[in-house]
């Protein structure tokens, strides 16, 4: 029998050399006359080690990391394929401490299966879900999400139960499922690694919903900047058309529903629904004013449920697991768990999926091993660009939407971006605003012309330390317009990161503490 | 007003084939035509509009609106250099530095020749592997100096 070789094809894992790995392995085991049989898995998420290879030895696998094609020679020399020791060594993965302290609901199959394979996925589970789903009624599966708590995943942790329950209960000729996989964020990448590594686990998720509201269509729409998750959800989207579970008379119940995969073109303000679905219309991404809801009238002017991936991810544990296991783990009104995802300066960076109500400062010290510099943190950003950047004093904080509100934080999409103590806090403020200023839609004039003269004072306050205190004044009163004056999260949440900054780190804006205090 | 070229109103013509009756098309179409052409033609806009039952400013719009679509050739090649946070907090300023001494352009700019063109990219969801970029297609992470040096060198001489 052939031994079973592993490695990953998530982007993260391409990006430093996944492919030239294979094929040097493939290579050697030719050369030598042995035979492998190499699969091409997802990632575990332990990203700091991909390439992660893995050989299947005794019922356990065993891993190597991060592996260099030069390294694979010498790999075979050492006997990794039946699982000697070697330099690379990480040892059995799934023993690993990164792994083991993991909550996985979600990332369950990831770094197991072949992600589009249809038997592994039913193997680990796959589709139980959606058969649970088949035979209850409607108002039931909303009822289920409505129980286990779930919030939506993009970052405004609405109810996900009472979306599906408003576009379930509003009477339409035509109602649609769309999936917000424009993960715009910087230090974000979860949805990318549901794409890539378990594409059949959101298109379960979206056919739930779509049972659920009596939804036949669903979309999903993904940046154009993740090109491997765009062929790899295409391919799915076929794989499962041919196997039954989408299309018409979904696993003989008489159900239909069809997918399709739309490629954004680059706009972050697409990630925000209703400029989501202008853009999915085939207009500019421009915000709309709300109400009507997008439950009401969404897509093509039809009753829509808008979720991000983890949010519909989230979908088939629940329906095949029962609400009460997701509602199980959690804390407060944030229940179940959150892939969290480990980014910028940080030693171990990855997915670690926890329940909410870890620590940041357990996720970045914990699992993540402290700043990959070896110097002293200083900052960390949580929720992407719209996301405040919080203090070490500040870590303590649990990873919940409202306890982190307390504190002035966002937790958004879940990415933590580590700083060490060379960040220049006044030009992260300045480059918040330069960000807003490339990607606002221009709807609301406090986004649009707020970005610019906002960093037109940041620039101000770092070239001109004695006028700082009347800038960082001026500073706070446009933040201020901006927070009240703008539709959506990109005007309105912009000064998140800004006064965040400016509030914490006031040594780096040129401010002493009389002119902080007087600011 | 010039017209198409016949490569450029032939790549029109299939992308409008496959897309002009499915609803909200308008975005898969211009992707169909930029793939296949690397840009899409100013002159398409009236056929596109008309074809669409859109005015020339809408579609002049939507072109103009995402920074993804382009209506000029691209360079021969395309370096995309990740300029977001967390590729900040692991050096991408440095090396975008680094990257413009060596190609003599600047971060949003084409070398006259017209061999490589520079461009900012907001997060290509590499967020634990910074800094990350794309050349002409493909994904790079842990990019050091010396490597970009190298692949630039690579892509030079090919």
């Amino acid at each position: 029998m052939s031994i079973k070789v592993y490695v990953p094809r998530d982007s993260a894992a391409l990006a430093v050399g996944a492919d030239e790995v294979a094929e040097a392995i493939g290579q050697q085991a030719t050369a030598r006359g042995i035979a492998i049989d190499l699969v091409r898995n997802s990632s575990r998420g332990l990203l700091w080690l991909e390439p992660l290879v893995e050989v299947a030895v005794g019922g356990k696998r065993l891993a190597y990391g991060p592996v260099t094609p030069e390294a694979v020679e010498s790999l075979f020399e050492a006997g990794f394929l039946t699982g000697k020791a070697h330099p690379l060594a990480v040892g059995p993965i799934e023993a690993h401490a990164y792994l083991k302290n993991q909550e996985r609901l979600t990332f369950v199959r990831a770094g197991i299966t072949d992600p589009l394979s249809l038997e592994d996925y039913q193997a680990h589970g796959g589709f139980v879900g959606l058969r649970a789903a088949l035979v209850l009624s409607p108002a039931d599966i909303v009822q289920q999400i409505l129980d286990s708590g779930l919030r939506g995943r993009g970052g405004a942790g609405f109810p996900a139960g009472i979306k599906w329950k408003t576009v379930l209960q509003t009477n339409a000729d035509q109602k649609y499922v769309v999936v917000n996989a424009d993960e715009g964020d910087s230090g974000t990448f979860a949805d990318r690694m549901v794409m890539e590594g378990d594409p059949f686990m959101l298109i379960e998720g979206m056919i739930i919903a779509g049972i659920a509201v009596g939804a036949t269509r669903g979309y999903v729409y993904i940046r154009s900047e993740y090109p491997d998750a765009i062929s790899i959800m295409e391919e799915a989207v076929r794989r499962a058309t041919t196997g039954g579970f989408l299309g018409k008379n979904i696993l003989g119940s008489g159900k239909t529903f069809d997918v399709v995969i739309r490629k954004a073109a680059g706009s972050y303000v697409c990630g925000e629904e209703t400029a989501l679905l202008e853009s999915l219309e085939g207009k500019r991404g421009i915000v709309r004013a709300k109400p009507p809801l997008p439950a009401i009238v969404g897509l093509f002017g039809k009753p829509t449920v808008i979720n991000n991936v983890l949010t519909l991810a989230a979908a088939p544990y629940i329906l095949s697991h029962g609400p009460k296991a997701y509602a199980d783990f959690g804390m407060g009104r944030s229940r179940g768990t959150l892939p969290f995802q480990l980014a910028g300066n940080i030693r171990h960076g990855g997915l670690v999926e926890k329940a909410f109500g870890v620590t940041a400062r357990q996720l970045i010290e914990d699992f993540g091993g402290g700043t990959e510099s070896g110097r002293p943190l200083r900052a960390v950003q949580i929720g992407g660009p719209l996301g405040a950047y919080l203090p070490d004093s500040l870590l303590d904080t649990p990873m919940d939407y409202e306890a982190l509100a307390a504190k002035g934080g966002v937790l958004g999409h879940g990415g933590l971006v580590v700083f060490d103590d060379t960040v220049d806090m006044a030009e992260q403020a300045r480059y918040a605003m330069e960000f807003c200023a490339i990607e606002s839609c221009g709807k609301c004039t406090p986004c649009r012309i707020g970005s610019t003269r906002g960093e037109e004072v940041i620039q101000h306050i770092q070239t001109k330390p004695a006028e700082a205190g009347a800038h960082a004044k001026l500073l706070r009163d446009l933040c201020n317009t901006m927070v009240n004056g703008s539709l959506c999260a990109m005007g309105s949440m912009t000064p998140y990161p800004v006064l965040s900054a400016l509030d914490h780190f006031p040594e780096d804006f040129n401010l002493t503490a009389e002119t902080h205090k007087a600011a | 007003m010039n017209s198409m070229t016949a490569r450029e109103a032939q790549a029109v013509e299939a992308a409008l084939d496959r897309f002009q009756d499915e609803q909200g098309a308008l975005l898969p179409l211009l992707h169909a035509v930029q793939d296949t052409l690397g840009y899409i033609p100013k002159q398409a806009t009236p056929t596109i509009a008309s074809a669409f039952n859109l005015s020339r400013a809408e579609v002049h719009g939507v072109i103009t609106y995402y920074h993804h679509f382009r209506q000029t050739e691209p360079a021969q090649h395309k370096l995309a250099l990740c300029q977001a946070e967390a590729c900040q907090a692991r050096g991408c300023r440095s090396l975008t530095e680094k990257a413009e001494a060596a190609l003599g352009c600047n971060l949003g700019e084409h070398t006259k020749d017209n061999r490589w063109e520079l461009e900012p990219v907001y997060c290509l969801g590499l967020c634990a592997s910074g800094p990350a970029m794309e050349l002409d297609g493909k994904l790079y992470a842990r990019v050091t100096p010396e490597r970009l040096e190298s692949l630039i060198r690579k892509k030079e001489l090919s």
